[in-house]
């Protein structure tokens, strides 16, 4: 088995970002603009990066389907970010951020980049604060705090429910100054259909502009993916509509691996489904369960309306499994045990398919006006989407797909196994291992794009100084736009008779009942093979109307839908071949006698990162995980 | 429930455009609107024709992608809630509801409800942001900022950008969107340095795009996010000194 290399550098782990650094090679002031780097996906990953590497002085190609920057998934982020600043004076530290973060992530990350995010946490809080993000305060005009997701200090930084709706604006802003001064070009409504490699390393891009359907390439010193997760390759997720797998999926067949595909979050507070027509599902802050109480009727099959089930009748099931955390298990404990109870018959609302959420005791003891005060905006949208208030009976919630751990693998500098071309953000698979922390993935992503890939960029370039990339009109560029074409032309012909959300959505059936919250390898390999049926049909049964030449959103969907089906059967294979449960991965055939995840770190401390194969056996190459500074232990939440 | 919908199907830009009537039978009331057009959809491509065209992302009311007038009301008949977010329980069997898109001269119609709304990224462009280029910002509590302040900037900056505020107004003015920028940036401490210059440009880059502001108020009432009239006179206060600092 192939052993990747991911060029960390060794020494003391609190150095070792430093010593990288001074190592680097640098490109002088005069000579950036020389270089052209090509950012795909303008989040908080590729809005901060795009934005930085143009205050630098790079020539900047800066690319999104959306109609605008400001209007990426990242947008929708409630609960906050984290940093170690340990504002509050109560032990937090960049090591005990960095300790959360490897532990949290059921020690399956690699340690020199979590401590380095850790690390740049701090940065993270001063940048944003400086652009005039509007974080909460206390009285004195210092910034406020909360403790969030389980964590026992409090670390995060937050802007009402909207943090990430502020962090993007940031970051966007700070993107639309590089776009006046002219260092950046802004493509916006542009997709990528393609990485373009020639001589071994990134040579550039081609894009579809989806109001004009006009296919084109670009080329450039370096390319950079920040083009965000995965999740709805399960149809039903808590991701934004459009958010998909295509460009790093793109970039995986043209040679960059792919790590840990099956690393998937299930959140447990989400509003479950209220029909079959339900499009997405809606996350419900976390916070809630600080005050709410979990629970489900003792009796399988119990119709009585809440209210008339008697104290005695319920089952609080995650205080009594669980007496020392009680309802504030960690997220993938929480969702396991709901879809335990869901599954036992004992399903709460119209459709049997949730557990109460319960605030009626948080009420009595603090009084309505507090609940209000913490929770009103939350009821206000529960009440918004349900129709049911939640003052006078509990919510109902269930667990839904929300963050993905997994993507292309990059090394140490953030790039993918194909020279020059990088990886930001959820797209790519580094810091939060089998599972990640709530409030990580903002830091993450802002590491990644304003701290990380500013320098590490400067390093590949470097040598490269005075060397022309191939032009766009070059015939590989030609090529692949012909390529690109062909495709849109093949959904196009089919001429069938489903939709290509039919298909989507039977995908999403087939990966959340096999490779959803449980997995066992008699149920994957079913779904390897109704995977491969569905494929087929969707070939030859596909109805895409209209044409290639306009606006056609069914097209787009086309082929960001036949790219999960790859995806999917990849993440079926990683989940069978990683014979232990770890975080987010739960093997049903590895558990404790009480039914806990049991990891293995003999036989599966390491990442899995993937190669191409069409329809054969991917190969697995390995990369081996150390841990010198945060040692494996076994989470226990009794 | 049963209803009727009068859709607006517009090929291109320049194309003429007109209403169609579609049937949905059995809507559900826990529905939203926009699955609701998913379900019509689905049934026109089984039918072999062209779905409608609308824009929609987080379908949760943040990103400001979706955005229809639904019988003549930017984002349709609840208050403050985008299109995403409106259910079908607000409507009852039999209705016949009209679907446009925003309709404004800077905003030409890409394809049936879908309109380009790109002058808001300009005015943005133009000096919606503080200039701390990444690595230059000082220790982030160094500034400490009145929490009454913060609010109010955050209550500004709450905008989602969907432009309803410019579909309401009869005059199409960007003045609600333009102002909650310019307020958020300028009353804080670090918008300072930049508070003239910034409503100066943005005020102006608003003006090349948008028609003027004589209070009507419509858009306050469309705005899914609650973004306060009183934003507007804060940006013409700041405009006129501006003027006078910078002449
Ligand atoms: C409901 C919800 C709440 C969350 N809350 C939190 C929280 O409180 N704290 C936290 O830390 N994390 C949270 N997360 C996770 C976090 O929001 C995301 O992981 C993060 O924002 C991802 O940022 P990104 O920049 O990597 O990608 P995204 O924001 O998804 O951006 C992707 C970009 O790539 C572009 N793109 C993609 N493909 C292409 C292509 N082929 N061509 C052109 N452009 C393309 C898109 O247009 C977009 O600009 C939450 C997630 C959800 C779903
Ligand atoms: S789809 Fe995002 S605000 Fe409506």
């Amino acid at each position: 088995m192939p052993l990747l290399d991911a060029k960390t550098p060794d020494g003391p782990i609190e150095d070792r970002w430093d010593d990288r650094k001074f190592s680097m090679k640098l490109v002088n002031p005069a000579n950036k603009r020389r270089f052209t780097v090509i950012v795909v996906g303008t989040g908080l990953a590729g809005a901060s990066a795009a934005a930085s590497l143009g205050e630098l002085g790079y020539r900047v190609k800066a690319f999104t389907y959306h109609d605008s920057a400001r209007r990426a998934h990242s947008i929708a982020a409630q609960g906050g970010i984290n940093a170690a600043k340990n504002y509050r004076n109560d032990g937090d530290s960049v090591f005990r951020l960095f300790y959360d973060t490897v532990k949290g992530g059921d020690y399956r990350s690699r340690e020199s980049n979590v401590y380095r995010l850790a690390q740049l946490s701090l940065n993270i809080i001063d940048q944003c604060t400086a652009q005039g993000v509007p974080f909460a305060r206390e009285y004195g005009g210092l910034l406020a705090n909360r403790s969030f997701g389980g964590a026992q200090v409090s670390r995060t930084f937050y802007a009402r429910g909207q943090t990430g709706q502020q962090l993007l604006l940031g970051a966007y802003q700070a993107l639309m100054r590089q776009v006046h001064l002219g260092t950046v070009d802004l493509y916006c409504h542009t997709e990528m259909l393609d990485v373009v490699v020639e001589d071994g390393r990134a040579a550039g891009i081609v894009t579809r502009d989806l109001t004009t359907g006009e296919i084109a390439s670009h080329a450039g010193h370096a390319v950079v993916l920040a083009t965000g997760g995965y999740s709805n390759v399960f149809y039903l997720s808590t991701n934004a509509m459009k958010s998909n797998v295509t460009a790093a999926w793109r970039a995986h067949r043209r040679g960059a691996l792919f790590a840990n595909p099956c690393y998937t979050q299930i959140h447990p507070t989400c509003i479950p489904a209220s029909d079959e027509f339900q499009s997405k599902l809606t996350l419900m802050s976390e916070s809630l369960r600080n005050d709410g109480r979990i629970w489900v009727p003792a009796r399988p099959g119990d119709g009585r309306a809440p209210d008339e089930i008697p104290e005695g009748e319920r089952d609080y099931y995650l205080e009594r499994r669980y007496p020392a955390f009680g309802n504030l298990v960690p997220r993938d404990v929480a969702s396991r045990a709901a879809k335990r109870e869901v599954d036992g018959m004992k399903g709460v609302g119209p459709l049997r398919n949730g557990v109460y959420l319960d605030l009626a005791d948080a009420a009595d003891r603090l009084g309505e006006d507090t609940v209000r005060e913490r929770y009103g905006n939350l009821f206000d949208m529960y009440e918004r989407i349900t129709g049911e208030n939640p003052y006078r009976a509990p919510m109902r919630i269930y667990p839904a797909v929300h963050y993905t751990m997994g993507g292309l693998w990059v090394d140490y500098d953030l790039m993918t196994t194909i020279p020059g071309l990088y990886a930001l953000g959820e797209a790519n698979f580094s810091d939060h291992g089998a599972n990640r922390l709530g409030a990580s993935a903002l830091m993450q992503g802002l590491a990644d794009g304003y701290f990380i890939v500013p320098y590490t960029l400067g390093d590949y370039l470097a040598p490269q100084l005075g060397e022309t990339p191939r032009p766009a009109d070059d015939p590989v560029f030609r090529d692949a736009e012909e390529r690109a074409a062909s495709e849109t032309r093949r959904y196009l012909s089919i001429g069938g008779t489903r939709s290509v959300d039919w298909f989507h959505r039977e995908l999403g059936k087939i990966m959340w009942e096999h490779c959803g919250m449980e997995r066992n390898a008699g149920g994957l390999r079913e779904a390897i093979s109704d995977i491969a049926a569905l494929k087929q049909e969707f070939d030859a049964d596909l109805r895409v109307p209209g044409d290639a030449d306009s606006l056609n959103q069914s097209l787009e969907k086309a082929g960001r839908v036949e790219d999960f089906f790859g995806l999917a059967r990849l993440m079926c294979l990683d989940a069978l071949r990683r014979e232990e449960s770890c975080g987010g991965h739960f093997r049903i055939e590895h558990q404790t006698e009480d039914g806990e995840a049991r990891r293995d770190d003999e036989r599966f401390a390491f990442v899995a990162a993937w190669g191409w194969a069409d329809d054969g056996a991917p190969a697995m190459h390995r990369e081996d995980l150390h841990f010198e500074y945060a040692r494996p232990t076994q989470r226990s939440y009794k | 429930m049963d209803l009727t919908l009068r859709v607006w199907r517009q090929r291109g830009p320049l194309d003429e455009g007109g209403f169609e009537t579609y049937q949905a039978a059995g809507v559900s009331g826990d529905m939203s609107f926009l699955e609701l057009l998913d379900v019509v959809n689905e049934q026109l491509v089984t039918e072999g024709r062209e779905p409608i065209a609308f824009d929609h992302d987080c379908r949760e009311g943040i990103c400001g992608s979706c955005g229809l007038m639904i019988d003549g009301r930017a984002h349709g008949p609840r208050a403050s809630t985008a299109t995403c977010q409106l259910h079908m329980r607000e409507f009852s069997d039999g209705d016949t509801i009209v679907v446009e898109p925003w309709r404004a001269a800077a905003f030409p119609i890409i394809r049936d409800l879908v309109v380009d709304r790109t002058p808001f990224d300009r005015i943005i462009e133009a000096g919606g942001y503080i200039s701390a280029p990444t690595g230059s910002a000082p220790e982030a509590n160094l500034i400490p900022v009145p929490k009454g302040t913060s609010d109010t900037a955050m209550d500004a900056a709450a905008c989602i950008g969907c432009a309803a505020c410019v579909a309401a107004c009869p005059n199409s003015a960007a003045h609600l969107f333009t102002a909650a920028k310019v307020v958020h940036l300028n009353l804080l401490p670090q918008g300072q340095p930049e508070r003239w210059r910034r409503v100066e440009r943005m005020v102006e880059t608003m003006e090349e795009y948008f028609g003027s502001c004589t209070s009507h108020g419509e858009c306050e009432k469309a705005c899914p996010k609650d973004i306060s009239l009183d934003n507007i006179a804060v940006m013409n206060r700041d405009y006129l000194q501006a003027k006078i600092r910078n002449r």
